[in-house]
């Protein structure tokens, strides 16, 4: 509860302070905008941000679910398979060194307009943490367990379903929690690479003429999905291992 | 549930009597700064239905020993038969082997901690979770069925890593410093519902520990190994019937004997 309380009032703080440098004679209408403003924009342009924020809602829903398919199975095969990891590793970690801001208009050329290439950025943007927490979390498991497995007669599968899929579920959480901050980014690069809808365009196309009010709706609305995102994944994470629950102070 | 001391698919050998044979086994690590002999041909023979401890100072080999007879190491020297057979799979067919830790999974529950051994040998989860269950009630763990180990004391995890090693029936039980991280009153308690365990449910057990008494207690005969490479220098003959009584052995003279012989042996 307690955190709660601080974590409002901190936000608070930092509304009351944007509110108060926004309305300062020499700060520019056109670079900032006050909340009181942007809350007036989300009043005339509610609906104009909601339908576009549904658009990009989608696209990072739908590449976070590709990423999860592809880096799951990405790092179970690096971990069954002691040849793909050595071979592998170097690339995965290429992948998330590749700027996506300049791969972004080769994925447009490639897919077209469509949501095509958005999913592609969002899902190369979130495979990485997804793939390295998964594969982290697999080979988290003590060589004492995998002994006692093997005195017991498991089989390699049996070991992977009981003992390490399970130890490495907190980890893809972990990974999972990263990536849905960093899914949203992704939309927003995929869509000023060419799109037609989409809270990403819509912020660009506000910059250009001159809408600041607008462009901070759409930035706040970015905000709330990625942090929306990442307290689903904590609460997926806390049904799913409960076993892994620390305790708190309080 | 199996409880008849008998190795699955193993024929009855003419050769009975013994269980596991260690004859001259040497065991040798390599790492960078050169080999390092574990054991230096080492013998031991363990007869069907006998317990048998083993002392020795740390890093004698002990550990390597067990994982050795268990089938999760090959020997670089010498032979070693469990059941008559040399095998490692064979081995490990014939063998439970309990760890130091407990090494209970954190997101199972007692019952289904204990069932993951019948769940290895392909029994599905539900049966294998009712086969465990009256066991679970036996060794006193009765209601904490679903409790995760993090809910239990240390000897209730304990007794939850025995019925996992019990549980798939196998003759012969090697039990690696079994009560080392428990403290001393839970341990003796332990001791006391191991030796009276092992009484009413039999097996060829090898327990290595450093506990001198708690070999003495609990053992028909107890083998003093020397400092690494370890051999064995001395064996020791338990002649107490078993099940003894924890208290009454504290004050046994013949075990007092013993325990004196070991210690000088040990050179401690």
């Amino acid at each position: 509860m307690r955190r709660w309380l601080l974590a409002v009032l901190l936000l608070a703080a930092f509304v009351g302070t944007w509110q108060w440098v926004a309305s300062l004679g020499s700060v520019d209408d056109l670079t900032l905008a006050s909340p009181s403003e942007v809350w007036t924009a989300f009043g005339d342009d509610g609906d104009l941000l909601l339908d576009n924020a549904w658009i990009t809602l989608l696209e990072v829903l739908l590449g976070l679910a590709i990423s999860i398919a592809a880096g799951v199975a990405f790092a179970l095969a690096m971990h069954l398979n002691r040849t793909l990891r050595d071979a592998a590793y170097p690339l995965l970690v290429g992948s998330q060194a590749i700027p996506v801001v300049v791969l972004a208009p080769i994925f447009v050329l490639a897919f077209d307009y469509g949501i095509g290439p958005k999913l592609a950025i969002v899902a190369l943007i979130c495979f990485f943490p997804i793939t390295v927490n998964v594969l982290d979390g697999l080979r988290s498991v003590e060589d004492d367990h995998l002994k006692l497995m093997r005195s017991l007669g498991a089989s390699r599968l049996r070991t992977l379903r009981s003992v390490e899929l399970p130890a490495a579920l907190p980890s893809f959480f972990s990974g999972l929690k990263v990536a849905s901050t960093v899914s949203v980014i992704g939309a927003v690069f995929g869509e000023w690479a060419g799109a037609e809808e989409g809270l990403g365009r819509l912020v660009l196309l506000g910059n250009n003429q001159l809408q600041t009010p607008r462009v901070y709706a759409g930035v706040v609305l970015l905000t709330l999905i990625a942090v929306a995102l990442f307290a689903l994944a904590t609460l997926l994470e806390r049904l799913s291992c409960p076993w892994n629950r620390t305790e708190r102070p309080t | 549930m199996q409880t008849k001391v008998k190795a699955p698919g193993v024929e009855p050998l003419s050769d009975h009597k013994t269980s596991v044979a260690v004859a001259r086994v040497e065991r040798r690590f390599s790492s960078r700064r050169g080999v390092t002999p574990a054991l230096a041909g080492i013998d031991l023979h363990v007869r069907a239905g006998e317990v048998v401890g083993v002392v020795g100072p740390s890093g004698c080999g002990k550990s390597t020993l067990l994982e050795l007879i268990a089938g999760l190491q090959e020997p670089d020297g010498g032979t070693l038969t469990v059941a008559g057979e040399a095998s490692a799979q064979a081995r490990r067919h014939a063998c439970s082997y309990m760890p130091q830790q407990d090494l209970l999974l954190p997101w199972r529950d007692a019952l289904g901690n204990a069932a993951l051994a019948l769940e290895c040998q392909g029994v599905s989860r539900k049966e294998a979770r009712r086969r465990a269950a009256p066991l679970l009630e036996r060794f006193g763990l009765g209601g904490f069925e679903r409790s995760r180990p993090a809910e239990l004391s240390g000897g209730m995890r304990q007794r939850v890593a025995f019925m996992r090693a019990l549980l798939p029936g196998r003759p012969v039980l090697l039990l690696d410093e079994p009560f080392a991280s428990l403290d001393s009153i839970t341990r003796a308690s332990m001791q006391q519902w191991l030796a009276d365990t092992l009484a009413a449910e039999p097996r060829t057990v090898l327990l290595v520990t450093h506990d001198v008494e708690e070999a003495l207690f609990l053992s028909d005969r107890v083998a003093v190994l020397s400092p690494r490479p370890g051999r064995v220098l001395e064996e020791l003959q338990v002649a107490l019937p078993r099940p003894r009584d924890r208290r009454a052995a504290v004050t046994d003279p013949e075990l007092a004997r013993l325990r004196g012989r070991a210690l000088e042996v040990l050179g401690a």
